[in-house]
């Protein structure tokens, strides 16, 4: 297992700029989730650590050594497909033991080998079969147990789950999970599913646009996004973002909106500085939403738009008339019974305020 | 309801007449390709042979030059399809997958001029070439003729072919340890394969079936093929003799049945097949 480090890499594809600058660094047996929408640039950053691109500036480091322009058989890593890219003319067999056969091993201890790998990963009585003989899921853990099957310094994923059913990619994120704190192994993990990022990774890149808005681990990212975007990409439902006027008034933070009613917002010096554009976004999380009582002073109020029963938790969202929608998440056994007016209240110690740029604010108590 | 039904029986039963008339007619000439051989006196009208003779073989047989003309050919065909097999190959991948700029373009050119080069129209250039090579009369320069005009449009149905897989095979394999040679040779050619066949099957059934190249490049009648020496079975007057020549004819298309059915059962004619799982 190795660390891995960008140093000011950027790569163009002609004109178009897939990633203008990145710099990051992964230590030894961190499970590292690039988080994004596609089209920013996640598997292009993979594919330089791969050696299947060449950045077009900077350098790649695995190990403290200078890859860059080594050839990806040289850099000792192991890959995972979303195509999974099993080789149709070989058998199940023949393809989880190829790395070896590359390598030198002869047959039939690769074929041992291959078998054992096979076996932990439940595909152990597949191995005559041709990968077009053998079912989605079993093709996935067959290019999981090819990448498995030799030892590697740093373990690469593009989107390997994104082609299961929601079961199975379930049931292959606990698996990847379980692997991960048995093997200690270094990985790079790409994926544009929140969820998958905030269950497997031990450190959450957030890339949009080809930069890395935001990386930290997965509860931080989730407590504290550090943007407006990282905010809405995080959590599911995402978070709720209203944005709001801001004013100061009486040594407090105002701030107004359609629907909204809230108790002024002690000061500190970042707040009062971000007041100063007179614009900001109130983020809360549909979790520290709940149905609203009389007594209640902080209150967003709105149409029912829509009222899901999820089973333990209910999703209430409310219409603020043309100025967006507001979710919240509701845990209880009983039946949400709501009229046709909805009023949600929150507690201002879990609201996030980012500025007119959609940077957050940070809350009183971080220095 | 009844109705109906009676209307499309009777529609289905004049589709089927029509379809075995036109069935007929075109199976006609080869019920006498068939035939004819075996018939000891065969002429252009169909004929059920009786008695049922070999005596047209013998006579062909015996015609040395004929059944050495059958061997050129072979040669011929073999060494222009390997050559096309294996530079198509070669070039087809290397432009698919190489970041070549105006890749698209080479092969359209190309594509253009090789019309160019196996139509008659470049029959006295391609002469001058050969003969100032020095290669006028030997196999060589029918195989290199036959391997310039087919060679573009070879890898264009290949370089087709291999952009349709996807990179991320021999990727894999290239990640997994493999060099990129290893990555060609494991992965990436036997997916290929089937292209290859195709174009193996079509370059050669090209080569055997034709004259003019072979006829204007060659002077010595041991080195003459099949499609050439098929006019040694004309009479002095010109007019064909039909026995020998029906029987020398089904000699002369075995081969190329051969071939389609031995890679049929090996291979099976598939374009674009067992890539996608
Ligand atoms: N070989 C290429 N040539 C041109 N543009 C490319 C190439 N590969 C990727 N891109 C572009 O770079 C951007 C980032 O692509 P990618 O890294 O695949 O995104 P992601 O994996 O995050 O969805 C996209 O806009 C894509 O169109
Ligand atoms: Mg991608």
């Amino acid at each position: 297992m190795a660390s891995v480090e960008f140093q000011n890499i950027s790569k163009t594809f002609g004109a178009f700029v897939a990633v203008p600058d990145i710099s990051f660094q992964i230590a030894d047996g961190e499970f590292i989730c690039l988080l994004g929408p596609s089209g920013c640039g996640k598997t292009t950053s993979l594919r330089m650590i791969a050696g299947l691109e060449t950045p077009s500036s900077g350098r790649v480091m695995i190990g403290g050594r200078d890859v860059t322009y080594l050839h990806p058989k040289d850099r000792g890593i192991s890959m995972v497909f979303q195509d999974y890219a099993l080789y149709p003319h070989m058998n199940i067999a023949d393809n989880i033991a190829y790395p070896l056969k590359v390598r030198g091993e002869q047959e039939t201890r690769r074929h041992a080998r291959a078998k054992e790998v096979a076996d932990v990963l439940k595909i152990g009585d597949l191995m005559k079969r041709l990968p077009s003989q053998i079912s989605g899921g079993q093709q996935q853990r067959t290019s999981l147990a090819r990448a498995l099957v030799y030892p590697s310094e740093v373990y690469l994923f593009d989107e390997p789950l994104s082609n299961l059913d929601a079961k199975l990619r379930l049931e292959a994120r606990g698996f990847l999970n379980h692997l991960q704190r048995d093997m200690g192994m270094t990985a790079v993990y790409v994926t544009h599913d929140q969820a998958e990022a905030m269950a497997l990774a031990t450190r959450i890149a957030v890339m949009d646009k080809g930069r890395i808005v935001q990386f930290a681990p997965p509860i931080e990212i989730y407590r504290r996004p550090a943007t407006t975007f990282v905010a809405n990409f995080v959590g599911n439902p995402p978070m709720n973002l209203i944005a709001v006027e801001a004013s100061i008034g009486e040594g407090a933070l105002h701030l107004k909106a359609d629907g909204l009613q809230l108790a002024p917002i002690a000061l500190t010096d970042a707040i009062a500085k971000a007041a100063t554009s007179g614009r900001m976004t109130l983020g809360v999380r549909p979790e520290h939403l709940r149905i609203a009582e009389p007594s209640d002073r902080n209150v967003v109020s709105g149409d029912l738009f829509a009222n899901e029963n999820m089973g333990p938790e209910s999703l209430v969202t409310l219409e603020r008339g043309d100025n967006g929608r507001v979710t919240a998440r509701i845990f209880t056994d009983d039946e949400i019974r709501v009229g046709t007016s909805v009023h949600l209240a929150f507690d201002t110690r879990h609201v996030t305020l980012f500025d007119d740029s959609g940077a957050r604010i940070p809350a009183a108590d971080e220095r | 309801m009844r109705k109906r039904t009676q209307n499309i029986f009777v529609r289905r039963t004049i589709f089927a007449a029509a379809a075995t008339f036109l069935g007929t007619i075109f199976a006609l000439p080869l019920v006498w390709f068939i035939f004819a051989p075996f018939n000891a006196r065969a002429e252009l009208g169909l004929a059920i042979p009786s008695p049922f003779t070999l005596s047209n073989f013998a006579t062909v047989f015996q015609n040395t030059f004929a059944m050495q003309a059958l061997l050129n050919s072979l040669i011929q065909a073999a060494g222009g399809v390997v050559l096309v097999g294996g530079a198509a190959t070669l070039a087809a991948y290397a432009l698919s997958r190489s970041p070549i700029p105006g890749k698209g373009a080479v092969t359209y050119i190309l594509l253009l001029f090789s019309s160019v080069v196996s139509g008659s129209a470049a029959m006295v250039p391609i002469f001058l070439i050969i003969s100032a090579a020095g290669l006028i009369d030997t196999h060589l320069a029918v195989i290199l003729v036959f391997a310039g005009g087919l060679l573009p449009t070879a890898m264009f149905i290949l370089r087709d072919f291999i952009d349709a897989i996807p990179r991320s095979y021999e990727e894999s394999a290239m990640v997994a340890g493999a060099s990129p040679l290893q990555a060609f040779f494991d992965v990436a050619l036997p997916v290929i394969r089937p292209g290859i066949v195709v174009v193996v099957v079509w370059a050669f059934v090209n080569i055997w079936g034709s004259f003019l190249i072979p006829f204007i490049l060659l002077r010595s009648d041991k080195l003459m093929p099949a499609s050439v020496a098929i006019y040694s079975f004309y009479s002095e007057a010109g007019t064909p003799i039909v026995t020998l020549l029906a029987a020398y004819s089904l000699i002369y298309s075995l081969p190329v049945i051969a071939l389609y059915l031995f890679v049929n059962w090996k291979f099976g004619f598939r374009f674009f097949g067992g890539i996608k799982s």
